[in-house]
């Protein structure tokens, strides 16, 4: 099995990168790379993100026939696709950060910016954070509802349909921190950064 | 809820733990990133290097120090010490440090925060203020507390944040090494001030201190360096006890 992390400049993804190497060990081929030839063959997946929705979506939009590699393989030929943190953001329709800036659509749904009641809350949401498990998703096997897990970031994915959202975290109030739909996978927290928890998390999704 | 955060700090010297507990078990005491492995894995939130090499020719050392605990520890991981330059924040990123903590170069040149932040993102880029009381306000100090820049602590925080500092790691330098407690006062005047998280540093010598950097000052969280090294305290009682005071902590 081969799972490709798609590498388009979206800022460090180093930390991804060790987490995927360490649960695979040697028994799953992880690859990194924006070459479409070998994402096309890949079978599962990963999609980072970090910085601004607008500089990641420019940077996807940078390489050539990226973004309809990455729909081919997700949307037509429904293969498994993690999305983390502005990885999963970009699913949605549209995004406010920096400017009004359209998303990959396969999620429908807008990004905003998170209400901190007027700066009764810190921004960017950073450090642990407990979630709340609403659906029962193969990527949560063996993680205990209310494991806290990582985050940094001050955006928030609002989908359309609940139905999609697969965990939620409190902060201000119920924010959607991950999401399933079919094959589509997403976390705003970073398992990479969320030790045994974030482990497993990933192990889980290796494993689909 | 989202909890308040511990974060051992480790100080490294030429690829080398300067202080630190001869653990049991451990191959190598000197190795920062065994050092760093048993935090971790006894709950700390984040991990925290600060590089105080002095010569250039060993700069380096700090990369491969960073790689080897990136591919152990799957907390976030800061590096501090000896920044100069978005390349130099390139370099530790790459290597696996999840965030950097700039401090004389921020104060030298603003811009680097202004840039760095535009092109890693504000998660990534911590601004570290040392601060000296002075009468009724706090200065800031470059150089490792060496050398008194003379701006106001206060206006210097706020203006990080409007360059796009993700959070601000502040450390007293009056209260440093001292072991009698974080100034509050600083910390909750800085914390009130920006919307950003504040990290508190400088002075720990008990739990109780930790406690009231969190109650008094406002801090989303806590570092401390010689508590830990020593082994006076885990980070576990560490926990435990802000636990027991009914500050949110993972446990």
């Amino acid at each position: 099995m081969k799972v490709t992390i798609v590498d388009y400049n979206s800022g460090n993804i180093s930390s991804v990168i060790n987490s995927f190497n360490e649960v695979a060990k040697d028994k799953v081929n992880i690859e990194v790379t924006s070459n479409l030839e070998k994402i096309k063959t890949s079978d599962k997946l990963v999609l980072p993100g970090q910085g601004s929705f607008k500089s990641c979506l420019d940077a996807l939009n940078k390489i050539d026939g990226l973004t309809e590699t990455l729909n081919e393989f997700a949307i037509k030929n429904k293969k498994p696709l993690l999305g983390i943190c502005v990885g999963l953001q970009m699913f949605a329709d549209v995004g406010y950060e920096e400017t009004e800036t359209k998303g990959l659509g396969w999620i429908s749904g807008k990004v905003s910016k998170i209400n901190n009641q007027n700066g009764k809350y810190k921004l960017p949401h950073i450090g642990w954070n407990q979630i709340n498990i609403v659906k029962d998703s193969k990527i949560f096997k063996n993680i205990e509802n209310n494991s806290h897990m990582y985050f940094v970031h001050s955006y928030e994915f609002i989908p359309n349909d609940q139905s999609v959202i697969a965990a939620t975290t409190d902060y201000c109030s119920d924010i959607v921190c991950s999401i399933e739909k079919e094959n589509i996978f997403g976390t705003q927290f970073h398992p990479e950064k969320s030790d045994k928890g974030g482990l497993q998390l990933i192990k889980n999704f290796i494993k689909l | 809820m989202l909890k308040n955060r511990i974060i051992p700090c480790l100080d490294v010297k030429n690829g080398r733990v300067v202080k630190g507990i001869n653990f049991v078990d451990l191959q190598d005491a000197g190795d920062p990133v065994e050092q760093a492995k048993i935090y971790s894995d006894g709950g700390a939130d984040e991990i925290c290097f600060l590089d105080i090499t002095a010569s250039n020719e060993n700069r380096d050392t700090i990369y491969d120090v960073v790689k080897r605990t990136s591919k152990k520890c799957f907390v976030p991981l800061t590096v501090g010490g000896g920044i100069r330059s978005v390349e130099d924040i390139n370099k530790l990123l790459n290597c696996g440090a999840d965030k950097v903590s700039i401090n004389t170069a921020a104060v030298k040149n603003s811009k680097v925060v202004l840039e760095s932040s535009k092109k890693f993102g504000s998660q990534c880029i911590v601004v570290a203020i040392d601060a000296k009381k002075n009468g009724d306000k706090w200065e800031v100090f470059t150089h490792g507390g060496r050398n008194n820049s003379g701006i106001d602590a206060l206006e210097y925080a706020k203006k990080m944040e409007e360059n796009g500092a993700g959070e601000l790691l502040v450390t007293s330098m009056d209260r440093d090494g001292t072991q009698i407690g974080y100034d509050v006062d600083l910390i909750s005047k800085i914390a009130s001030k920006v919307n950003i998280p504040l990290i508190a540093s400088g002075g720990v010598g008990n739990l109780d201190h930790l406690v009231d950097g969190i109650k008094l000052g406002n801090a989303s969280a806590v570092l401390a360096a010689s508590i830990f090294h020593y082994g006076k305290y885990s980070v576990k009682d560490a926990k435990e006890y802000l636990d027991s005071k009914g500050i949110p902590v993972r446990i």
